[in-house]
């Protein structure tokens, strides 16, 4: 198998955070308790989106310069499984905000931008599907895509933190990044950030293979 | 999809219906709050998580086959 390292690598990594991150010790936080285990899965899966998405982002720029079908279908691979784990983040925190804030949606920019980004995400989808798959549907889609991306930065990491907001890092809350996240949490939660950008990546690979062999 | 797809789907999903019997999520609370035998936790995310990284590997290796006879 091609690129074995980096893909045994993210295996392992992602079981590393599925044992440890049940078995660590945490920090005793009022009304989350146990469920600050979620940053290892849910905030895990926000972060390895960006990730896909930028890769996506970067595949598109490469594609206006070079015009290689093969670059293009790497941004849509990787733009697929951006939007995969955007799904997965999506309900993991309708279930986290359901017993920890009361109710599976607020009306709180984070949660809000996540799902615009999410419809924007999917309208890229829809165009590229819109044409007769040709070098023309495709530049236009990646130019999309680079506003996408811009757009998804505006709405999951400007504007929630210009606002009042429940979710933790914006509103003026502090992120899980001052006296919330300790050493040991964190000792878990990059590597679950790496091994998820890494499985992510190997999937939107399988796919890439997959729509070049039809091709 | 192929027999082994089907199966590998039905046995992983088949706990998730279990959980549809609650019928209101305030029902639902007292669960969602209770803690103890996590090991069975670990251990059961562990046997899902091997079930899925076995089928990247099997897809991995069928996508490498088919890219080697073209």
């Amino acid at each position: 198998m091609r690129g074995k390292t980096y893909k045994v690598l993210g295996l392992v990594l992602v079981a590393f955070s599925l044992t440890y991150g049940l078995l660590t010790d945490i920090p005793d936080l009022p009304l989350l308790e146990q469920s600050i285990r979620n940053l290892f899965y849910h905030v895990s899966m926000w972060f390895a989106m960006v990730a896909m998405m930028a890769g996506s982002f970067g595949a598109s720029l490469m594609y206006l310069r070079s015009g290689s079908r093969a670059t293009d279908l790497k941004a849509e691979s990787l733009a697929e499984m951006g939007l995969v784990f955007s799904v997965l983040g999506l309900l993991t925190g309708m279930v986290w905000a359901r017993f920890t804030w009361g109710a599976y949606w607020t009306n709180d920019p984070k949660l809000n931008g996540t799902a615009i980004t999410m419809l924007i995400y999917l309208a890229y989808f829809v165009l590229r599907s819109s044409g007769q798959d040709s070098k023309k549907t495709a530049r236009i889609a990646a130019v999309y895509n680079i506003f996408a991306f811009v757009m998804m930065i505006v709405f999951i990491g400007i504007l929630p933190r210009m606002t009042d907001s429940l979710h933790p890092g914006n509103g003026g809350n502090p992120g899980f990044n001052s006296y919330d996240l300790d050493n040991r949490l964190r000792a878990v939660f990059y590597p679950a950030v790496l091994g998820w950008i890494l499985t992510g990546t190997w999937i939107a690979n399988l796919r890439y293979r997959i729509k070049r062999l039809s091709h | 999809m192929s027999p082994k797809l089907y199966y590998l789907t039905v046995a992983l999903t088949a706990p998730l219906f279990a959980l549809a019997q609650q019928e209101e999520t305030a029902a639902a609370v007292p669960f969602m709050y209770s803690t103890g035998r996590s090991y069975i936790v670990v251990a059961v995310i562990g046997i899902l998580f091997a079930g899925i990284a076995a089928y990247l590997v099997h897809l991995d290796r069928k996508i490498s086959r088919l890219e080697n006879e073209k």
